[in-house]
């Protein structure tokens, strides 16, 4: 078994080394940090989003869409969560070269929360018969708005610095968005089982912060050790209001 | 040139007005009890203006085409009592038509602005925002929550800004982007606007007025048909204003209550 | 004994010039820039309208190739705005913030100065028999506030967010709450209010020239009852001018306050826009409405009155007969002027105002198509009898009668409450509004310039264009605006950038005739362009009556010189109505002649 932990622990080192990203020699052991983002009480009840001034998008949802600013899965869990280490990072992460797509469809930002890194290229796609306005409320970062007549080309955005911003539609009231731009090369965003993976996080000592839109930050101390596995759960208090 | 002028003023008159007679385009079925009076007073005004249209395009038509200076050595006419018919044509006929039309049109715009709904009517809370509209109805308490534009939360359909954990009004409120209403019933809605002006209007129920940020507008209607029509904005509101609507629809008795049920729920 | 005090002499025009040392111009920008003769003020009112109409013009084209093809891409349009027309898409913001522009340059830049401060100021002194205005100074300034004020507007085009989008009425809070209540909002809303505010400065500046100079420079014997109809609607214009845009002016700076000072005259408390809680409170959106409208409207008749007075001076000199009813059109035109103080809320009937105020209104507003009324009957009784001359000139002015009655017969319906709501707010206004402003002000500007070209520029222009250019338009605008009352009466909304609704998908078809029309009477001004271009150079020259017409700017050379008359002080003996009589040059007499009139 060690052997085996060895020979995997070596792989991923190879890995690491041959991916050449970076300033800096590649992390001997990358570590990451696992859990699960729950809640316990009563979150409030998500509401039907009525699309009938819409019809091309309310034909698209035969049953309609519920709102998602609470997202819960099975045995409590929390989706659309961003969890990220928030102190503890060495230096500043670089921007994947690859951009991030955000997607207008059926009237809907797809998907609801989307967590990118500064620097990084993002994509909006406007994939409906209708036009969109999507208007990012950014207070930090420089705040646009950007109309897209059906067929537009994507609209190339990125920020500078790093912000949770409330996302909106100008011309569709109901849809609302998130986009978590991140600082930090580690974050992940929970799925509908409430589980997140940070990966590829070198040894040491983090804080780890969670962010919801609607339950708010937590934080805590996690340490990633030689083994490189740790783990952060969090558990939010939910009103029924 | 003057005939020139004149064939092609008296063609232009002829085919206006025909087409305005021959309703290619017209005003969609009427499902107001409000509606017909003013139907009634758009044709009449049609019916007296479009006579004046014609007879003065005609008239400037037939003038020019006659009196085209011929090069001979006709003297000049001065018109027929000179300026004095025109004066009396425009004062009387003008005048009389006026009085008419404002003696009627007043009522009719009385019934439907000045005068106070029925006791009876159902009301109907309406918020207008760039770029839709939502309609709220009192639920089974009977009661209308506050309105706290600060907790206003599109994001979580709370377009009211209503507080349900702290006001016990607001917690059976039915918000629904789609006005439902029962058939043959008075209808009053409360208009108020969230952000910008807007308008309500229904142009099968004949039916427009503006929403004022800082007013609440009643206004009041009787539909007689069930239908599904649309409701569309038509005061300028910001980029979206051409996508601003909400459908009416008119239902039964029994299908409004079996919705209003659905929407408790 | 001491001698009685000799009567004190009338100051006669040539004194109160000497007194203003009113000198002939030397060095370029004296002469043809920083002028303050009324000539070259009036036609570099006429350039900057030129160079507004044409910009209006263009925008009218891309609004209307949206509306007719609301999917398609414009070639190059992309490139000149990636932004608001992605992919030479337009994006409904930006066919909102040309709107706005269209309008706004079109009613104020265009038919504001055009037929009043351009025609207005080179015509008038002279028809009074002056050597100019009475204060060249503030003629000059008002003409280059006028200027900047349509400089700043244009600004707004540069700006990074572009222009406003809330329509030439700017209605509260959507021009008042700045930048969050959507593109164009902020900067380009306050470019917007500045240039007008300017604007309104201008045209004060001008409407006291017009009201002293009629007042007190008129030449012996020019009684009040002796001034041609189109000095007597400069006049009226001038007076509704006075009030309206002081009107105005303070409304803009209110607007201004707002946007950037932090007050609350138009935005009531509790407003949330774009998610945000607006930090105002106790302000009346109405109130913006009331302000503006008491302005707006009376700026409607400040656009046509005009064109009034030009259709009624060119209409009895190519008639070869006088103007039927002359007091009664004077009459007229001054009842006019008076009664547009009191309609304003017919813009209003549905806005919130108190519904019992719509009845007040509207009595006004029916009662004014009364005047308007018999002036048009009395111009078409004009033409009976007649023994005309189909200049174009003359056939603009037909023309004129023509889409007045079209123009005027749709107010009829509106000016009704009980109809307006369901007829407010879609192509039935927008088919009212052109076909007066749009077109029958325009006819105004066009047959002023090809009756005044020759005086102007001593040239004549062409007459075979000029026909050309006459009927094709004549066809064209018919073809625009008249089945815009078609698509009102089928409820199709105003101020959409696109029909998506269900029941205004079936307009579509009718919107691409608009369309081409609007495209193909576009083209056709570019032969009125270059007649202007061409007449300048190659027009045969302009005697000095090429028109055989009564008034004082026929009684002098083509062009005038700069004291308008040479030294001569004309002395007045009739009226300006005098065709169909003997005269010693033919079958008119002059008002400057000293003939005594044949009965």
């Amino acid at each position: 078994m060690r052997t085996k932990q060895l020979s995997s622990l070596a792989l991923v080192a190879l890995a690491a080394a041959t991916t050449g990203a970076v300033s800096g020699p590649a992390p001997i052991m990358a570590g990451s940090i696992t859990g699960t983002v729950t809640f316990t009480g009563t979150p409030p009840k998500m509401r039907p989003i009525d699309m009938a001034k819409e019809p091309t998008c309310a034909s698209q949802h035969p049953t309609p869409v519920m709102t998602e600013n609470v997202v819960t899965g099975p045995g409590n869990s929390v989706e659309y969560a961003v969890v990220y280490i928030s102190a503890g990072d060495a230096g500043a992460s670089p921007a994947p070269s690859t951009p991030v797509r955000y997607d207008q469809k059926g009237c809907q930002y797809v998907p609801h929360v989307l967590a990118f890194q500064t620097g990084q290229q993002l994509e909006v796609y406007n994939d409906d018969q209708t036009s969109h306005n999507i208007h990012p409320l950014a207070t930090v970062n420089p705040e646009w708005n950007k109309s897209q007549p059906p067929g537009a080309p994507p609209i190339q955005a990125s920020y500078t610095k790093p912000e949770f911003i409330a996302v909106k539609c100008n011309i569709h009231p109901w849809m609302h968005g998130y986009f978590a731009v991140m600082g930090t090369a580690h974050f992940a965003t929970t799925a509908n089982d409430g589980k997140f993976t940070i990966s590829d996080v070198p040894p040491g000592k983090y804080t780890v912060t969670v962010w919801h839109e609607k339950f708010g930050t937590a934080s805590q101390e996690v340490t990633v050790g030689a083994t490189g596995a740790a783990t952060a759960n969090f558990v939010y208090k939910a009103l029924p209001y | 040139m003057g005939k020139l002028f004149g064939a092609i003023v008296a063609v232009i008159a002829v085919i206006s007005a025909a087409i305005f007679v021959a309703r290619i385009w017209w005003l969609p079925a009427d499902v107001s009890v409000l509606g017909e009076g003013i139907d009634h007073q758009l044709t009449e005004t049609m019916v007296a203006s479009g006579v004046l249209f014609v007879a003065a395009q005609l008239a400037l038509a037939l003038f020019a085409w006659q009196y085209g200076d011929a090069g001979d050595a006709r003297p000049i006419k001065i018109f027929p009592g000179g300026a004095t018919p025109m004066v009396v044509i425009a004062t009387a006929l003008v005048g009389i038509e006026i009085l008419v039309l404002s003696f009627v049109g007043t009522r009719i715009w009385g019934n439907i602005f000045l005068t106070p709904p029925d006791p009876s009517a159902l009301t109907i809370d309406v918020q207008a925002e760039q770029f839709a509209y939502y309609f709220r109805y009192a639920g089974p308490d009977g009661k209308f929550g506050t309105v706290h534009p600060e907790l206003i939360d599109e994001g979580s359909s709370n377009f009211f800004g209503l507080d349900p954990a702290h006001d016990t009004a607001a917690r059976d409120d039915i918000i629904s982007a789609s006005l439902v209403v029962p058939v043959n019933r008075p209808i009053l809605l409360r208009l108020h606007s969230k952000d910008m002006g807007h308008s309500f209007f229904v142009p099968e129920l004949r039916l427009q007025q503006d929403f004022v940020p800082g007013l609440v507008i009643p206004i009041h209607f009787t539909a007689t048909d069930t239908v599904k029509k649309e409701i569309v904005c038509t005061q300028l509101c910001g980029l979206g204003h051409f996508n601003m609507r909400a459908y009416l629809e008119v239902k039964t008795e029994p299908e409004f209550e079996d919705w209003l049920k659905q929407q408790s729920q | 004994m001491p001698e009685a005090p000799a009567p004190a002499r009338r100051r006669e025009t040539s004194d109160r010039l000497a007194e203003l040392k009113h000198q002939p111009p030397t060095g370029f920008l004296r002469t043809h820039v920083f002028s303050l003769d009324h000539k070259v003020i009036g036609k570099q009112y006429l350039d900057l309208g030129l160079v507004a109409v044409v910009t209006g013009m263009v925008l009218s084209w891309l609004m209307r190739f949206h509306l007719g093809y609301p999917t398609a891409a414009l070639p190059g349009l992309g490139a000149v705005a990636p932004n608001r027309a992605p992919g030479g898409v337009m994006t409904p913001e930006f066919y909102l913030q040309l709107m706005t522009m269209h309008g706004t340059i079109m009613v104020f830049f265009v038919l504001t100065t055009a037929p009043f401060a351009g025609f207005g100021n080179y015509v008038l002194p002279i028809q009074v028999g002056a050597e100019d205005m009475a204060f060249p100074r503030f003629n000059m300034m008002s003409f280059w506030v006028t200027c900047v004020a349509f400089l700043v507007l244009v600004a707004a085009f540069f700006v990074p967010d572009g222009p406003p989008l809330s329509g030439w009425t700017a209605y509260a809070p959507l021009s008042a709450v700045g930048k969050d209540a959507g593109p164009g909002q902020g900067t380009g809303q306050t470019l917007w209010a500045i240039s007008i505010a300017l604007f309104c400065v201008g045209q004060l500046l001008g409407s006291l020239n017009f009201i002293a100079t009629t007042l007190d420079l008129r030449t012996k014997g020019m009684t009040l009852a002796r001034l041609p109809f189109c000095t007597w609607a400069w006049f009226v214009t001038s007076v509704i001018g006075l009030i309206a845009f002081s009107v105005l002016l303070p409304a803009c700076v209110l607007l201004v306050l707002d946007r950037v000072a932090g007050t609350s005259f138009f935005i009531p408390a509790g407003l949330v826009v774009s998610d945000r809680l607006q930090p105002h409170s106790g302000g009346s959106p109405l109130l913006w409405q009331h302000l503006f409208w008491f302005f707006g409207h009376p700026e409607v008749y400040i656009a046509i009155l005009p064109g009034f007075g030009i259709i009624s001076h060119i209409l009895p000199a190519f008639a070869r007969k006088p103007l039927l009813g002359p007091k009664v059109v004077i009459g007229c035109m001054v009842a006019i002027g008076f009664l547009s103080y009191t309609v304003w809320g017919h813009h209003m009937f549905l806005s919130g105002m108190n519904p019992t105020s719509a009845t007040l209104f509207s009595v006004p507003t029916l009662i004014i198509t009364i005047p308007a009324t018999i002036v048009t009957l009395l111009w078409i009784g004009t033409v009976y009898g007649a023994r005309f001359r189909f200049t174009t000139a003359a056939l603009f002015c037909l023309g004129f009668v023509s889409v007045f009655v079209s123009g005027g017969i749709s107010g009829f319906f509106l000016a009704q409450p009980s109809i307006d709501t369901y007829l407010h707010g879609t192509y039935f206004v927008v088919a009212h509004f052109h076909f007066v402003m749009g077109v029958a002000a325009m006819f105004g500007i066009f047959a002023g310039t090809y009756f005044w070209f020759p005086k102007m520029y001593g040239r004549m222009m062409n007459e075979t264009i000029g026909k050309i250019h006459f009927f094709l338009t004549l066809i064209g605008v018919y073809c625009i605006f008249m089945p815009m009352h078609y698509l009102g009466l089928v409820a199709n909304v105003r101020r959409y950038s696109a029909f998506t609704d269900e029941y205004m998908k079936s307009s579509l078809p009718l919107h691409r005739f608009i369309t081409i029309a609007a495209l193909c009477t576009g083209a056709v001004q570019l032969l009125f362009l270059y007649n202007l271009v061409w007449s300048r150079f190659k027009g045969a020259k302009a005697p000095e009556n090429p028109w055989e017409a009564t008034s004082l700017e026929w009684s002098t050379t083509s062009p005038p010189p700069f004291d308008n008359f040479g030294g001569r002080h004309l002395t007045v003996a009739h009226g300006p109505n005098e065709y169909g009589v003997k005269g010693a040059a033919g079958d008119y007499v002059m008002q400057a002649s000293s003939e005594t009139e044949v009965a």
